[in-house]
């Protein structure tokens, strides 16, 4: 690899957008294909079904042997609501690999004090995600226990495909919510991909236990599922 | 300002120290069988001096991936190592797991 296709690469993993890396197993050099951007024909195949997977392998193309490399955006935790909870969360989800930002338009819930070298919004939900856009690789946490504040970013997360979407609420909040969000127009099978009420069952109770048990419902559908699609489960 | 760079990042700490002229190999885990203690694309770095970050195994292989970088960095020829318990090199470095790993050393080039 040249240092040109290396910066390059770091770039695009910067930007969070999906790359992937061929390496020729003869002369190692490498070629770079990013998300989105013109990649030679012969290759647009193999990069597809790389960026699905999110699996690196060796590919035989024109009678040589090339190691694709992929490089999938780090996860990132987009959390609805500057609560207890989430101050736990924002604690735990650096040391696990996962970017965290709190967004919450109750100015006393989001303050700098409360959460010190946290990325914080104190804006509504709607203006947040102009700025922090959903994407694949984002799990949506919505903690406010305020449907003005948490259904429009559930919506948005729906819509966009996020790898995880959690609710806190009891069932009968969320069925409550079930219903709003069905009256929005949406359909059953997306409203069923809501994780509620959030966290696995672990019987947390403090709100450090709760964060844990949301961070490790985040992880299960980070790896268990197909990150670029969806909605295929892995196994 | 410039962002401080994240260690656990071998990429980013690789282009860094070329950013300070130091001569870089990268080593990436390309194939594996049985039980790996990394998955394929995993990536180890490696500078003339023999300073790494990152890893291609739990640790088992990593000394002899960065003697081997060392002639890696002088010749520019990328290399494909193999690991593991059938490898005649198993006495001094393997995977105690019992897997086998492949892994392609290569030099950062201008």
């Amino acid at each position: 690899m040249d240092i040109a296709t290396l910066q390059a690469l770091n770039a695009a993993r910067a930007g969070r957008r999906a790359a992937v890396v061929f390496t020729d197993l003869e002369t190692g050099q490498g070629h770079l294909c990013v998300e989105g951007e013109r990649c030679p024909d012969e290759w647009v195949d193999a990069m597809a079904a790389a960026l699905r997977s999110g699996k690196a392998g060796i590919i035989v193309a024109a009678g040589r042997s090339f190691f694709l490399n992929v490089y999938l955006p780090p996860p990132r935790i987009l959390v609805v609501g500057a609560v207890h909870i989430s101050q736990a969360l924002a604690r735990m989800a650096p040391s696990t690999g996962f970017d965290l930002t709190v967004v919450d338009p109750r100015t006393a819930f989001a303050t700098a004090e409360r959460f010190a070298g946290v990325e914080l919004i104190a804006e509504w939900p709607e203006d947040a995600l102009k700025v922090r856009p959903l994407d694949r690789f984002t799990a949506l946490v919505a903690v406010t226990h305020d449907p003005k504040i948490d259904d429009e970013p559930i919506r948005a997360a729906l819509a966009a495909g996020c790898f995880y979407v959690g609710a806190l609420g009891s069932r009968k909040t969320h069925a409550s919510r079930v219903e709003r969000l069905r009256r929005l127009g949406l359909a059953d099978d997306a409203i069923a991909r809501i994780k509620a009420p959030i966290g696995l069952d672990i019987g947390a109770a403090s709100p450090a236990e709760i964060a844990v048990a949301i961070l490790a419902e985040i992880i299960e559908a980070l790896r268990r599922r197909d990150i670029m699609y969806g909605s295929e489960e892995r196994r | 300002m410039q962002a401080s760079i994240d260690i656990l990042d071998p990429l980013a700490v690789a282009e860094a120290w070329v950013g300070e002229g130091r001569r870089v190999a990268i080593a990436t885990v390309i194939e594996t069988w049985g039980s790996a203690p990394r998955p394929v694309g995993s990536h180890l770095v490696i500078d003339g001096a023999g300073n790494f970050e990152g890893s291609v195994s739990g640790g088992c292989v990593e000394g002899a991936v960065i003697s081997e970088a060392a002639d890696i960095l002088d010749t520019g020829k990328p290399r494909i190592l193999e690991f593991g318990v059938a490898d005649e090199t198993a006495w001094r470095v393997g995977l105690s797991c019992g897997g086998r790993i492949r892994v392609l050393v290569e030099r950062i080039g201008g």
